[in-house]
């Protein structure tokens, strides 16, 4: 009697270790088909166009079955290089101050803003800066206001939440004893934050503006709503431009056979920038522990 | 800190005043940090204040008809779409995202190599930008299975996506349970199963439900993986294999077609108060945690 009463809860235990393990093997399934999928359906393409021509091309006219991602490559890089110029200074000091400066009323209302930046919808902050960049940046600085300079500050608004939250939870792990022994040796509190707390915490800040590095490249929506779109090199900040994640959104819906198949392309070049940006992610989280 | 530390830490104006004379840089870093504070809590009061003043004025009662039409670009059945949408995708992700975090916190041994596999592919899906999700959802959910543009294959495009963020939120709900619980529940004879839903669920609830309910902000802001996955006909689907615009993808339609930018403004209204609703009940229900 007692044995079999044993023996079905052994069974139920590990019913339940299997069911657990399986559900653990998910993402590594999604992982897997999202690289089978992807890659199956670019690389063909990619081979079809001719690698060198795909990603060196400066022409995308999917009329004349010219295929050259060169524009939007240089988009993504570019929006993104400006976006991290404008977003880092202040992310980073923002997170100094969450950290380290403001007293604990002022943060209680501090940190539910920077979550609610954090989850307003790309769509939204698209409009935004349809509405309000696009007009500001075409009235101060010319052109037509979808531009470069104006995805770039937009992005650079939208990475602000990455790079405030990661950087001030490594702020705050660096050790109090550090900060004391700076005031200690007789530096001001603004010193000793920034040439004792700061330096410590230098990769997981940089960590956080990988991470918002990650996100901007990837954005989509609400940089289509401000970019231009216009596929070419750019020659000013002002120009429209195109990046790769919009170039994907534009076309996808009416596009068939091999230029459908070279938004996949276009894509898997996205994927791959994102898999080396990760892993940079991954390896300063891992070196800071 | 005790009163007495802070007795002799404070310091007064003049001092503060005298230190920034000293060494001026002091000052240029502290006028430096606030003027970022001021500049990310003005970028959000900013973002916050236009979209209200262009959209309220456009929020009229016809725009929540029960029906869909080129006269009246109601967003109701997207509203219906986006509650349907995550219904659906919780309810294929949060069972997965918390069994896969139990198995990592409660089962997995230490210095285990699956462990480390499962870690590095939650940090890829987390990295992974939203329209390649789409573009997958296109080319498996709808061509490979055949399932067309639906809701269905929406829901499971946007379940893999929030996978990571349940997973990550729940792990860490059941990290922050004391090991005295689950030594206790040992001792009493408890199995590992009869452990983990008695003593550690019912404990780890609120951080869980804060992952949740972080999931859900995801998934009704989400629209460039749903616009090749689950398509943008604006009704209610009669059956999981129809069409469903959820609101951000409503949104996205009704600016794109150039015509309603006004009712867009007033989407885009109704969105934000959705988000803000959500971000404060997640906030309420972590604050429980610390509370216990």
């Amino acid at each position: 009697m007692e044995t079999s009463r044993y023996k079905v809860l052994q069974m139920r235990e590990n019913a339940m270790h299997v069911l657990f393990l399986t559900a653990a093997c998910a993402s590594v399934l999604a992982v897997g088909l999202i690289c089978i999928f992807l890659f199956a359906n670019g690389i063909p393409a990619m081979a079809e166009i001719g690698l060198f021509d795909f990603l060196l091309g400066e022409k995308w006219k999917p009329g004349n079955d010219i295929y050259g991602i060169m524009p939007m490559i240089l988009g993504s890089i570019y929006t993104t290089a400006g976006a991290i110029l404008l977003g880092v200074p202040v992310g980073v000091l923002m997170a100094i101050f969450m950290a380290r400066f403001c007293p604990g009323k002022l943060y209680k209302i501090l940190k539910p803003a920077v979550d609610l930046l954090a989850g307003i919808p790309s769509i939204v902050y698209g409009f935004f800066g349809l509405i309000v960049l696009v007009p500001f940046v075409r009235n101060h600085f010319g052109g037509d206001g979808q531009s470069m300079l104006t995805a770039s500050i937009l992005l650079a608004i939208m990475i602000l939440p990455s790079i405030i939250s990661v950087s001030e939870s490594s702020l705050r792990a660096v050790p109090e004893s550090y900060y004391e022994g700076g005031l200690a040796l007789g530096a001001s509190h603004e010193r000793s934050v920034f040439f004792a707390v700061v330096p410590a915490a230098s990769s997981g800040i940089l960590a956080g503006i990988i991470l918002g590095v990650g996100r901007a490249i990837g954005e989509t929506m609400a940089v289509m709503m401000v970019v231009g779109n216009q596929p070419r090199v750019p020659d000013s900040l002002l120009d429209g431009i195109r990046t790769l994640t919009t170039n994907i959104v534009m076309e996808m819906g009416y596009a068939t056979d091999l230029h459908r198949e070279a938004l996949v392309a276009t894509a898997v070049v996205l994927f791959v920038f994102v898999l080396m940006i990760n892993l940079a992610f991954s390896l300063l989280k891992r070196k800071e522990r | 800190m005790t009163a007495a530390q802070e007795a002799i830490n404070r310091q007064t104006w003049k001092q503060r005043l005298k230190t920034y004379k000293r060494t001026p840089l002091s000052f240029v870093l502290l006028l430096l940090v606030c003027l970022s504070a001021v500049i990310t809590v003005g970028v959000l009061v900013m973002l916050i204040g236009y979209i209200l003043i262009r959209g309220i004025p456009h929020l009229t009662p016809s725009l929540f008809a029960w029906t869909y039409s080129t006269e009246n670009v109601s967003m109701m059945p997207a509203l219906i779409n986006t509650v349907l949408m995550v219904l659906f995708s919780l309810l294929i992700a949060a069972p997965v995202g918390i069994a896969s975090a139990i198995y990592l916190v409660e089962y997995a041994k230490r210095g285990n190599q699956f462990v480390g596999v499962i870690r590095v592919t939650t940090e890829t899906l987390q990295g992974i930008p939203s329209i390649v999700y789409g573009l997958f959802g296109a080319l498996f959910f709808v061509k490979a299975l055949d399932w067309g543009l639906s809701l269905m294959a929406g829901a499971f495009t946007l379940a893999i996506m929030i996978l990571p963020l349940i997973m990550r939120t729940t792990e860490e709900a059941l990290k922050s349970v004391p090991d005295s619980y689950r030594e206790g529940a040992f001792g009493l004879g408890a199995g590992r199963v009869r452990t983990v839903f008695r003593i550690i669920l019912p404990t780890a609830v609120p951080g869980i439900l804060a992952g949740v309910i972080l999931a859900i902000g995801r998934i009704v802001g989400e629209s460039a993986a749903l616009i090749f996955s689950a398509g943008t006909i604006a009704a209610v689907p009669g059956s999981v294999f129809d069409s469903a615009r959820t609101l951000s993808v409503h949104m996205y339609c009704l600016y794109s077609e150039g015509l309603y930018t006004d009712q867009a403004a007033a989407t885009a209204v109704i969105l934000l108060l959705i988000v803000i609703a959500i971000n404060w009940v997640s906030n309420f229900v972590a604050k429980r945690i610390s509370r216990g």
